[in-house]
């Protein structure tokens, strides 16, 4: 089960961008062995290469959490899920339905439980 | 920064934190009556480690086979080698009881067989005791039940992706706090008559855990520099058998204790011996009986004398259980391991300690008050009850029982606890608000955040995890003073949503303090006990019987030992007590 070493790197393409503003891709190269998952793969970039790579996930492994859908090559995954082949080429981006907050985190919230919301009781 | 406006929220009673012990905490304190904020940094109800719990979830029910809550209690005093704190150990024991009924009058959906609630027997208890969901299904089930009931609540407002950065204090006492909210980058303050820190633990700390991203110990942070003092913190527990190879995606790592419950299973060194008899434990043909300090001890001492698997652990073998037992037991699992290509049939899989549960933490009273007035504390944020080495199984009862009693605490304090004004929690909050607004987005950095965090980890896992020394804690202790200059006093990142150098770098600051005071606890108790073991200073020393506390005073490290809590007269536990199991101790 686990992949032959092969010494080709993973390639990410990843949309970028804040709110409404304008997107852009970035190209990160992670190196083989540094990623089994995608969550790895962007873990591994913040650490590395890009601390503000904006991306959320709370469980890490377990696929508990549910937080970190995103659109992997046009179809959504779980991060945490989505194995990563050697020398594969990906696109990453945030969930097309939901409110871009950045990078590939959305607006996931029920309405109920944020704050600025209809619900809420500002003064 | 002066025109804009600040949210400014204002309530009766604020949970921190909306895992298990916050839920729990959020019903009690409304239906008591009061207004109840409850938030998180990230999803209600989503994070934490409630959601990551696999099994076992231990309370006295005797539905399997008669007990009684003074046996668990024995059991917990036992596992947690002379440090528990008794009224604490007895609160979750015996009121553990009705919280664990409360989840299943609500259809949590504990297994059953027979007409009866099935429990299972977990290392260290004399009895089987855990009830559990299938399959590996208790915290996600147990999660579910809390947010159904949570959001049944119209006096529960829950917020998340709310960060709280401060906890305001007013002439000693608890008034509320300031956060940062994520989805806008923009400051809120929080007025309440009481707080609770329902934060969870810290495993975070640890390069290997089984925690989520948010365990990072922030609500210890919070309590110290409120002025509240923290207990027994340098026990901190390692699950012994965490997933460690071949790599699995999407599992969570700590899923083979279910199967250690229901199969039995063997633990086998890189020879394919069994070990853990050499240590002076039941041997495995026994059942799985040794306790989560022991067994990482007798893994870790098997890894150092070059007797370790490949990857740096010991194997896990169900090779010797029927494929059809296997597949009775856990039948989906085995499908999806079967997907990602494991045989459990055909070959071991190998297994390491991975940091897990924190037993100290903030120090309370048995109705969760802390030092500070109007502070209070629930579930794994709450240090006392589980002394040097927790139960299987405590954890979730200790989430609700505790979460339950300071949520009714809370809503009583906060009866007669008159808010402060809002131009009044606007003063208290305006360094942490000023702060919030500076941005230093797009300024040259030198250090990357996130790989400081990873080098925090990596520090904390070789120094201060299951084995420890005076060299690789004043190692520690100087490391963590170079990360904190690395790290600088300018917040770093922007003013935007979702920022993640500033929010790691205020996850980072949290993890520097709290990393420091566990070293700095385990640097000072010279002796080994439960978790806390010391390769310069093996075996238990009697004189040590004590727990140390440790607060911050004017950015000063207090640390202090106190008499272990004892009920008075001390509990008489009856006598069939300990007559199933005496190997444990």
């Amino acid at each position: 089960m686990n992949t032959p070493k092969t010494g080709k790197p993973i390639y990410l393409n990843v949309q970028r961008g804040v709110g409404d503003g304008p997107t852009r891709i970035e190209r990160f190269e992670v190196p083989e062995g540094a990623a089994a998952s995608l969550l790895d793969g962007l873990r591994w970039v913040r650490e590395n290469l890009d601390d503000t790579l904006a991306v959320r996930y709370s469980c890490i492994n377990a696929n508990a959490c549910k937080e970190c859908m995103m659109i992997l090559d046009g179809k959504v995954v779980y991060a945490c899920m989505a194995r990563m082949q050697p020398g594969a080429e990906h696109q990453v981006a945030p969930m097309p339905n939901k409110a871009r907050m950045r990078d590939l985190i959305s607006q996931i919230a029920p309405a109920k439980e944020r704050l600025g919301s209809d619900e809420e009781d500002d003064e | 920064m002066t025109a804009e406006h600040i949210l400014n929220l204002e309530t009766d009673v604020l949970v921190i934190g909306a895992g298990g012990a916050g839920m729990s905490a959020a019903i009690a304190a409304a239906q008591a009556g009061r207004r109840v904020i409850m938030t998180d940094r990230s999803l209600i109800g989503r994070g934490g480690a409630t959601i990551m719990a696999q099994m076992t979830v231990a309370v006295a029910l005797g539905e399997q086979t008669p007990d009684d809550w003074r046996y668990h209690y024995a059991d917990t005093l036992k596992a947690g080698r002379g440090l528990c704190s008794e009224p604490l150990a007895r609160l979750l024991c015996e009121s553990g009881i009705d919280a664990i009924r409360l989840l299943d009058s609500w259809g949590v959906g504990w297994a059953r067989s027979d007409g009866h609630l099935t429990q299972a027997r977990a290392p260290g208890h004399d009895r089987p005791r855990c009830v559990y969901v299938d399959y590996l299904n208790t915290g996600p089930a147990v999660a579910k039940t809390l947010r159904t009931q949570v959001a049944r609540d119209d006096t529960i407002h829950r917020f998340g992706d709310l960060l709280v950065v401060d906890i305001l204090v007013e002439q000693g006492r608890a008034v509320g706090a300031v956060a940062l909210h994520l989805a806008t980058g923009q400051p809120v303050v929080m007025r309440a008559g009481a707080v609770i820190v329902a934060t969870g633990g810290l495993t975070r700390l640890y390069r290997r855990n089984s925690a989520s991203l948010n365990m990072g110990g922030d609500g210890y942070a919070l309590a110290l520099r409120a002025g509240a003092r923290l207990i027994d913190m340098e026990f901190v527990q390692f699950f012994p058998i965490g997933h460690l190879a071949p790599r699995l995606v999407g599992f969570d790592p700590i899923m083979w204790d279910p199967f250690r419950y229901k199969l039995g299973g063997r633990l086998l060194n890189g020879n394919g011996e069994e070990f853990v008899e050499k240590y002076g434990h039941a041997a495995e043909k026994e059942g799985y009986t040794v306790t989560r300090d022991a067994a990482t001890y007798a893994i870790l001492k098997e890894v150092e004398a070059g007797r370790g698997s490949p990857a740096g652990g010991a194997y896990l073998s169900f090779q010797h259980v029927p494929e059809d037992k296997l597949r009775e037991a856990f039948g989906p699992i085995i499908k999806k391991l079967e997907a990602a290509g494991i045989d459990l049939t055909k070959a071991p899989i190998e297994v390491a300690p991975i940091a897990h549960y924190h037993m100290g933490g903030i120090r309370v009273e048995t109705d969760m008050s802390t030092d500070v007035p109007g502070l209070y504390a629930a579930g794994e944020a709450v240090g006392g009850a589980n002394g040097a080495n927790r139960l299987s199984g405590n954890a979730i009862t200790e989430a609700v029982a505790f979460g339950l009693q300071a949520g009714r605490s809370a809503a009583a304090w906060s009866e007669s606890a008159a808010p402060v004004d809002e131009a009044r929690a606007q003063a208290l909050a305006s360094p942490a608000v000023a702060e919030l607004r500076s941005s230093f987005e797009g300024r040259d950095r030198q250090v990357n955040v996130a790989a400081l965090i990873v080098r925090l980890q990596a520090l904390m896992q070789d120094h201060v995890g299951p084995f420890r020394s005076e060299e690789g804690l004043q190692h520690a202790l100087r490391e963590l003073q170079a990360l904190r200059a690395e790290l600088g006093d300018t917040l770093p990142g922007g003013t935007g949503p979702q920022d993640a150098v500033r929010m790691d770098a205020l996850d980072l600051r949290n993890m520097l303090l709290v990393a420091e005071a566990v070293t700095r606890s385990a640097l000072s108790r010279r002796e080994s006990r439960g978790a806390h073991q010391r390769d310069d200073f093996p075996g238990m020393d009697d004189a040590w019987t004590l727990n140390q506390t440790l607060s911050l005073r004017d950015g000063q490290w207090l640390l202090d030992t106190q008499q272990v809590r004892r009920l008075d007269p001390p509990l008489r536990i009856p006598a069939a007590a300990t007559t199933e199991d005496e190997s444990q101790a």
